[in-house]
């Protein structure tokens, strides 16, 4: 678990801020690791935009922002336009491919595209709420960074009990997602698409 | 004495500075607390609100922060540990009463989570420029404790110990976070009640006929009584005798004084507590506190990586400042580099204890957000020169 | 008008009351630093008078001395916490209010005193006395309106009647006042009085009456400041009050509030204008966490927190 920078990012009741609540805990109290999750608090996170920074690393994290992602989750395409500019070379980029259209990335980057509907299993699930629990369980399959086990107990421990259920059922749906998922395919995938939405 | 379990959270959390802050509080038995809203403080009351009524206590959200600093006192004279939590605009409404609580030895705690001011200035975003305010905000002569955390295990820890040094020295702690520190959530290790020590309320063995509630036995630390006791004695917020009554001569007023500020002063290196790395060959250090110290650690790290002989130290006590430590590196050291979230306030205390023996340099930000470590390396590597 | 002119109350002296003969021992003195007199109040000054009638109010509603502690504001009568021999605080101007809050809600068993004056009440501490009478906090507040700032030498107080001269009005005020007792009904004190210096024995006894209730209870006394107000009004001296008082006083209990206002030489209502019932924040607290988490609620410690 070397230091890595994530940011998540989407807007307002999207769980962005949950799922990196998660995620840190997964790391740090499930597992043997540290994390910092910081939030963007400025004006510009009343309203849509909703931005969560999470550093994990084996040893105490000093320097508690994101400076060059090695992984981003993105929800919308605002977050898409305004973040993923900082994604570092040969990093990995998550997005909610219904949401958002990825364009203009630098191919010489060389950064890996995952997408997944996460909003649609959510629905398919009985409640559009869980997506960000899909979205975790496609990251933690992806990345390979946090111990699956782990961050379904964190999951399990971050949302209330008359939820836990379903959070974990959209939590395997996504991880399910995220084991076959390759990222080239699902590029192609994401450029033949036309999104409506953002 | 061991906390009392029922404060107590124990086990591992992953919560963010505000709330840990609230923990430590309830963990050292603080179970009064008087606030009014403001950002990004809030989340420490609104906490205590949610918990105290199962630990057994009291909230009360007042109708202003004049109104809180001093009706928390009227909490702690009735018996309580107490406290209050503000920003930047409610700080400087409390200033009034951080001076009677100083005036009248009245144990308590403010934590002040700092934002960027002057005035209403930016709500949600980060500084640290309520350094000075804190040590001088009130009227007169006094002299308070202040700390600083880094982090939210420091918030939990450390408003701990700020209700302990409230109690030991009967002054009112400020507890200087910032809005970084109170908005970062990581993991927060609460540890069992009969691990966390708490240091009681100097209460009075006097008999009633015996007491006088500004006497002191030797220590500078006068021994108390609550309402309700028996003792039927007086506080006032005048200048005040042993027997706590007014007695307005430049006499009674020296010896005051003196005492409060000594009793602070004179245990000042035994109240500073710091972290620090690399001081024996350091060329260059760098003093920084609260969450500066995290951002500057990176730009040590790679200064050190570099070859540069850089020391660091932080800062957690910030009043009484640990001039004597600075004193001393003073004399072996080039310089200091002092990163702050405001216009050059700590680095002032700095320059002044180095007293001319070492360089410093004010690295100053206005706030809204932290430095950039390369701005803090492009320093240390001019002062190492 | 049931009190004859009392001429030791005139002369202001602490030590005398106007008690049964039968009392050998002046029973005033048990309640007094004695070891702080004289005190700084000038001769034909109200508030010593107020603090007779609440000694004997003390003594004839037999309240448990222990358990009450009184707590003063900045001002005249703000003195008044240095001469009780009780646990007595003397805050900041403006603040007895919320500082007594916290010892009552700190300390549920105490019985808390407010005793301070109009200006330290009404103007800078203004917003702590609506907002506590709204809440219902179970304070006994004791207000010596003089009509104006007099320890800071006879400025005007948001209680200063129309058209009297004070030092920063010295042509007269023309700010309208604040009339005290239906401010603080609206705002939802529980028993609300108004007397004079010279309604000793109503006085205590309505001081009395407030110890029996439970919640915010505000009492008025109107109070001769003669050094300031009354001659700088050419209102003569306290003898002279003493007179109007007795002359245009007029005992309206239950009168509105709204119709108790001040002039500068007119009527003067008294009386006991409120005596309702409302549950203390206290009791409402207590009843809002039983409701909400049951089993989970954990009664508020009684001070034993660190003695
Ligand atoms: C914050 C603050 N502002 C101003 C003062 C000065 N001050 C002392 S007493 C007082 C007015 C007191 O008037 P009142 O409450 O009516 O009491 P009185 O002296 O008439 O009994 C003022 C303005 C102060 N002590 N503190
Ligand atoms: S100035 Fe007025 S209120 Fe103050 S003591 Fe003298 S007479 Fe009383
Ligand atoms: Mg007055």
């Amino acid at each position: 678990m070397q230091l890595t920078e994530i940011r998540i990012a989407g807007f307002g009741g999207q769980g962005v801020i949950l799922s990196a609540m998660v995620l840190g805990k997964a790391a740090s109290i499930f597992e043997k690791g540290y994390a910092t999750v910081t939030q963007n608090f400025g004006p510009e996170a009343r309203g849509g935009a909703c931005s969560a920074q999470l550093i994990i690393s084996d040893a105490p994290v000093a320097y508690p922002y994101v400076t060059q992602p090695d992984i981003m989750v993105v929800m919308s395409q605002e977050a898409y336009n305004r973040f993923a500019p900082e994604l570092k070379d040969g990093g990995t980029l998550i997005v909610e491919q219904d949401l958002v259209r990825v364009t203009g990335l630098d191919k010489k980057k060389e950064i890996k595209v995952y997408g997944i509907p996460a909003t649609r299993i959510a629905e398919g699930l009985g409640k559009k709420m869980v997506l960000n629990s899909v979205m975790v369980g496609f990251f933690t399959a992806l990345t390979g960074l946090l111990d699956p086990d782990a961050v379904r107990k964190a999951v399990a421990d971050s949302v209330p009990s008359n939820f836990r259920e379903l959070n974990l059922q959209a939590f395997d749906k996504g991880f399910e997602c995220g084991s076959t998922a390759a990222p080239d395919n699902v590029e192609a995938q994401l450029e033949a698409e036309t999104v409506t939405e953002g | 004495m061991k906390a009392d379990p029922r404060g107590v959270l124990t086990g591992e959390h992953f919560i963010d500075g505000d709330h840990a802050c609230c923990e430590g509080a309830l963990a050292a038995g603080a179970r009064f607390a008087a606030g009014y809203p403001i950002t990004p403080s809030t989340e420490v009351v609104e906490r205590f609100a949610a918990r105290v009524p199962t630990v057994g206590g009291t909230f009360i959200q007042m109708e202003d922060e004049l109104a809180a600093s001093i009706t928390l006192q009227g909490g702690v004279w009735a018996g309580a540990k107490a406290f209050t939590v503000t920003s930047g605009p409610g700080f400087s409404l409390m200033m009034e009463h951080i001076g009677y609580a100083a005036m009248t030895e009245t144990p308590c705690v403010f934590v002040d989570v700092q934002r960027g001011g002057p005035s209403t200035g930016l709500p949600t975003l980060p500084a640290q420029a309520d350094m000075m305010q804190a040590r001088w905000g009130s009227h007169g002569d006094y002299a308070v404790i202040a700390l600083c955390p880094n982090s939210p295990q420091e918030c939990f820890d450390l408003t701990i110990k700020a209700f302990n040094l409230s109690e030991e020295f009967r002054v009112p702690v400020m507890f200087m976070m910032d809005e970084v520190v109170g908005h970062m959530t990581e993991k927060v290790v609460i540890p069992p009640a009969d691990q966390i020590e708490i240091v009681p309320r100097k209460h009075t063995k006097e008999s009633v006929e015996e007491f006088q509630p500004y006497k002191t036995n030797g220590d500078l630390v006068p021994e108390i009584a609550h309402a309700g006791e028996g003792y039927r004695f007086h506080v006032t917020g005048l200048t005040h005798d042993e027997r706590g009554y007014p007695n307005m001569t430049p006499q009674t007023q020296d010896k005051l004084v003196r005492r409060l500020q000594n009793k602070i002063t004179s245990a000042a290196d035994r109240i500073a507590m710091f972290e620090e790395a690399h001081l024996k060959d350091a060329d260059v250090v760098v003093v920084s506190y609260g969450i500066t110290s995290r951002v500057a650690q990176r730009a040590i790290d790679t200064a050190r990586e570099q070859g540069l002989r850089v020391g660091k130290l932080r800062l957690i006590t910030a009043w009484p400042f640990p001039e004597k430590k600075i004193r001393q590196l003073a004399g072996r050291v080039k310089a200091f580099v002092v990163p702050e979230l405001n216009l050059g306030q700590m680095a002032l205390e700095v320059e002044r204890a180095a007293a001319g023996r070492a360089k410093t340099f004010s690295l100053t930000h206005a706030g809204g957000g932290v430095h950039r470590p390369e701005d803090i390396l492009k320093v240390i590597v001019e002062a190492s020169r | 008008m049931s009190t004859d002119l009392n001429t030791d109350l005139l002369n202001n002296d602490l030590l005398n009351t106007d008690l049964p003969d039968d009392d050998l021992v002046n029973p005033v003195e048990p309640f007094l630093r004695t070891d702080r007199m004289p005190h700084i109040w000038c001769p034909g000054c109200g508030i010593g008078t107020t603090v007779n009638c609440f000694a004997r109010a003390l003594i004839e509603s037999k309240i448990d001395l222990q358990s009450l502690a009184l707590v003063s504001g900045i001002g005249c009568t703000g003195r008044v916490a240095g001469y009780v021999a009780l646990d007595s605080f003397h805050t900041t101007h403006g603040r007895a209010i919320p500082f007594a809050t916290g010892l009552k809600l700190a300390n549920p068993k105490l019985n808390v005193v407010v005793y301070s004056g109009d200006g330290d009440l009404s103007a800078i501490g203004g917003n702590h006395l609506i907002h506590a009478a709204r809440r219902n906090i179970d304070l006994k507040v004791i207000c010596v309106n003089n009509l104006i700032y007099a320890m800071t030498g006879g400025q005007t107080a948001p209680t200063t009647p129309d058209h009297a001269t004070t030092s920063t009005n010295p042509y007269g005020t023309f700010e309208p006042s604040f009339n005290l007792p239906h401010l603080v009904e609206a705002a939802g004190a529980v028993y609300v009085a108004r007397w004079t210096t010279f309604h000793v024995r109503q006085l205590a006894r309505a001081i009395g009456e407030a110890f029996q209730k439970k919640g915010f209870s505000f009492i008025e006394v109107i109070s001769p400041c003669p050094t300031l107000y009354q001659r700088r009004n050419k209102l003569g001296d306290s003898l002279d009050t003493m007179k109007y008082y007795k002359a245009k006083s007029k005992v309206k209990n239950g009168a509105p509030t709204s119709e108790v206002g001040l002039t500068i030489s007119g009527e003067i209502i008294v009386g006991k204008f409120v005596d309702r019932e409302r549950p203390d924040y206290q009791s409402m607290m207590r009843a809002q966490y039983v409701d909400s988490l049951g089993d989970r609620f954990v009664e508020p410690m009684e001070a034993e927190v660190c003695s």
